[in-house]
C-alpha cells in the first residue's frame, strides 16, 4: 500500500496571533513494504505529518493519496482508512480505558464493524503477536507493568490489521530490553505481514539499525530523504538541525581525526566494527 | 510553571489549545499578546482599574457621563493594541442578555406609550432605560475584556492574591486559593492537549466522535474520559510529589521570584484612573 504526500501544508491556528506553519509544501512517496525512519527535532513537524497521513488532521493545502485514493476527498470513507493505516502514538499506554486488557484490544476492530467472533479472533491474535502472557488477558490494563501496557496498546492498533503502521517514538521511556523488543516486533511485522513501516524516532542508533530510508524534517519541510548511509554523511547539517548521528559513526569520525584511515560509511555497530578491523589490521 | 514567567506562559497558553482541529475552537482565557503599555501594567492596577471603571458606570446618569466613559474605554482599547474585533467577540456571549434586558425594559416600564401591539406597549421611558442599560452592559463587558485580554491568567491570579491579601486577617486562605487557581490554570492547557491526544489516538482506533446520534457520541466519550481522568490523577500525584520535594509548605514566609512591584507607569495609571473618576463625577454634577 503506497502513500503519496502531495504538496502538504498544515497551519495551526490559521488567522490568529498564534499562527504556526507546521508543514510547508511536503511531498514524497512511500512504497509498499518500505521501512521509513522519520526524524527531526522537536517542533519540526513530524507529529503533524503523521497525523495528516492518517487523516486525523486535514491538510491546509495539498493532499494524501493512500493506495491511489485521495483521503481528503469528501466522499472518501475515513473509517476505511483506519483499517489501512494504523498509528501508535507516543506513550500509547495512556489511551487504555477498558476494564480488562482483552476488551481494550477489541475496541479498534469492533469500531470497524466486524463480526464479534472476528473481533475476538483479531484481539487474541494481536495479543499473541505482542507476546503478552496469557494470565494478563483478563486483568485490568492499569494493573500491568509499563512495558506490558505498551504491548497492549500496540496490540490495540495491530488488531485493526493495518497495512501501514506508523509508530511515534515507540521506544520512549522503555528500558533497553523493552526497546529491543519493540524494534524486533516492528521488524517482524514488516517481514511476516508485509507491513509498511513509518518509524518516528529521535534515536539515530535505532534508525541506523532498522530503517532502509530516512526522511529528515526541519522547519516543516523534508530537508533530506535517502538511505541512512547517505543521510548520516551530512553530519554537519544534521547537527545544525539539532539532530545527531549514530554514536558509532561519531567514533569513526574521531578515529579519522586522530589519523586512523577508517571508512566512515559504516552506520551500524557491526559494520563499524568491521571497518575498524580493516583499518587497523588490513588483510 | 506557577510563577510569572511570561515567556513560559505564552508558550503554554492558547497555542497548545489549538493543537489539532478537534479542539480548535476552544480558546483558553483570552490573552492577546501585544506590546503595549496596558500589557505591561502591574496586574493590580488593571484589577483596581477595572473595578473602578465598573463602579463609574453605575455613577453615570446622563449622556455626558457616558461620553466620558466611552472616551476612556476607546482610548484604553486604542492603547492596548488589541484589535477591536477581539473586544466585540466578548459581546457575543452576552447577546441574549442584552436583547432580554432591552426587551424587558422597553415593554415593561410604565410611561408614555410610543408604540403598541395587542397587549404589548413600548414606552418612551422604557426605551430610554433600555438604551442606558444596554450601553452600560456593553461598556462593562468591554472594560473587563481589556483586563483579560491584556493580562495572562497567571498574572491575574498573582494580582488578585496581592489585592485580596488583607482578607487573610479574617481567615480567608488567600495564598492557598490563589495557588489552587494558578495550578488549575496551568493545568487547563496541559489537560486540553492531553484530551486532544487521547481523542486522536481513539479516533485512530476507529472511535466516532462526529456521529449525529447522541447515544453514540455519549458512548464514545468513555474511551476519552477514562484515560483523561487517569492522567489527571497521575499528574496531580506527580505535582504533589514535586512540590513536597521542594518543601512547599503553604504561603507562610514565602517569597516570590518576580515580586509585583509598582513602577512609574503604574502610578501614572492610578493617577489617570483618578482623573477619569473625577471627570465622571464632574459630568454628573455639571450637567
Amino acid at each position: 500500500m503506497s502513500i503519496i504526500a502531495d504538496h502538504l501544508s498544515y497551519i495551526y491556528s490559521a488567522g490568529t496571533a498564534y499562527e504556526v506553519k507546521a508543514l510547508n509544501d511536503v511531498s514524497f512517496k512511500i512504497e509498499d513494504g518500505e521501512y521509513v525512519g522519520l526524524l527531526g527535532h522537536t517542533g519540526s513537524g513530524k507529529s503533524t505529518l503523521v497525523q495528516v497521513l492518517d487523516g486525523l488532521l486535514k491538510a491546509s493545502e495539498g493532499t494524501v493519496y493512500v493506495d491511489g485514493e485521495d483521503i481528503f476527498d469528501k466522499d472518501y470513507p475515513l473509517k476505511s482508512l483506519r483499517s489501512k493505516v494504523g498509528i501508535v502514538f507516543q506513550y500509547p499506554e495512556y489511551q487504555l480505558f477498558e476494564a480488562d486488557v482483552f476488551s481494550d484490544v477489541c475496541f479498534g476492530p469492533a469500531n470497524l464493524g466486524l463480526e464479534r467472533s472476528e473481533v475476538e479472533l483479531r484481539a487474541y491474535e494481536a495479543l499473541k503477536q505482542v507476546g503478552l502472557r496469557d494470565e494478563a488477558f483478563y486483568q485490568s490494563p492499569f494493573d500491568l507493568s509499563g512495558g506490558e501496557k505498551r504491548r497492549v496498546a500496540i496490540a490495540g492498533v495491530l488488531a485493526m490489521k493495518p497495512k501501514v503502521l506508523i509508530l511515534d517514538e515507540p521506544t520512549a521511556g522503555l528500558d533497553p530490553a523493552g526497546r529491543k523488543w519493540i524494534l524486533e516486533l516492528v521488524a517482524r511485522l514488516r517481514k511476516e505481514n508485509g507491513m509498511t513501516i513509518i518509524l518516528v524516532s529521535h534515536s539515530m542508533d535505532d534508525l541506523a539499525e532498522n530503517a532502509e530510508r530516512l526522511m529528515v524534517m526541519d522547519k516543516g519541510h523534508i530537508a533530506m530523504d535517502g538511505r541512512p548511509k547517505e543521510v548520516f554523511r551530512y553530519h554537519k547539517e544534521l547537527f545544525e538541525m539539532g539532530l545527531d548521528i549514530p554514536e558509532v559513526v561519531k567514533v569513526l569520525y574521531m578515529l579519522r581525526e586522530n589519523g586512523v584511515n577508517v571508512n566512515t560509511d559504516a552506520i551500524t555497530v557491526r559494520e563499524a566494527a568491521e571497518e575498524i578491523r580493516k583499518a587497523i589490521r588490513p588483510a | 510553571m506557577f510563577g510569572t514567567d511570561r515567556t513560559e506562559e505564552q508558550k503554554l497558553s492558547p497555542k497548545v489549545t489549538d493543537e489539532g482541529n478537534m479542539l480548535r475552537d476552544i480558546t483558553l482565557g483570552q490573552y492577546y499578546p501585544a506590546d503595549s503599555v496596558i500589557h505591561k501594567l502591574d496586574p493590580r492596577v488593571k484589577i483596581t482599574g477595572t473595578f473602578l471603571y465598573i463602579i463609574s458606570l453605575f455613577l453615570v446618569r446622563d449622556i455626558w457621563g457616558y461620553a466620558v466613559a466611552l472616551a476612556f474605554l476607546a482610548s484604553m482599547i486604542f492603547i492596548s493594541k488589541v484589535p477591536v474585533s477581539y473586544m466585540v467577540r466578548g459581546l457575543k456571549g452576552i447577546l441574549f442578555i442584552l436583547l432580554f434586558t432591552a426587551a424587558f425594559n422597553i415593554f415593561f416600564t410604565p410611561g408614555e406609550v410610543i408604540w403598541s401591539f395587542w397587549k404589548i406597549h413600548a414606552t418612551r421611558e422604557g426605551l430610554r432605560i433600555a438604551i442606558r442599560m444596554v450601553i452600560r452592559l456593553i461598556f462593562l463587558v468591554m472594560g473587563t475584556s481589556i483586563m483579560t485580554l491584556t493580562t495572562t491568567p497567571n498574572q491575574l491570579t498573582d494580582g488578585l492574591e496581592k489585592v485580596l491579601r488583607p482578607l487573610r486577617h479574617i481567615g480567608v486562605p488567600v495564598h492557598e486559593v490563589a495557588m489552587m487557581m494558578s495550578i488549575a490554570l496551568s493545568f487547563i492547557p496541559i489537560l486540553i492537549e492531553e484530551l486532544d491526544k487521547i481523542m486522536k489516538a481513539q479516533s485512530a482506533r476507529g472511535a466516532d466522535f462526529e456521529s449525529k446520534k447522541l447515544s453514540v457520541r455519549m458512548k464514545s466519550m468513555v474511551p476519552v474520559l477514562v484515560p483523561l481522568f487517569v492522567s489527571a490523577f497521575r499528574r496531580a500525584g506527580d505535582l504533589a510529589n514535586a512540590m513536597e520535594a521542594r518543601c512547599y509548605h503553604g504561603g507562610e514566609g514565602r517569597t516570590r521570584m518576580k515580586p509585583l512591584r509598582y513602577v512609574k507607569r503604574d502610578l501614572l495609571a492610578y493617577l489617570i484612573l483618578l482623573i477619569y473618576l473625577a471627570l465622571v463625577i464632574l459630568a454628573g454634577i455639571l450637567f
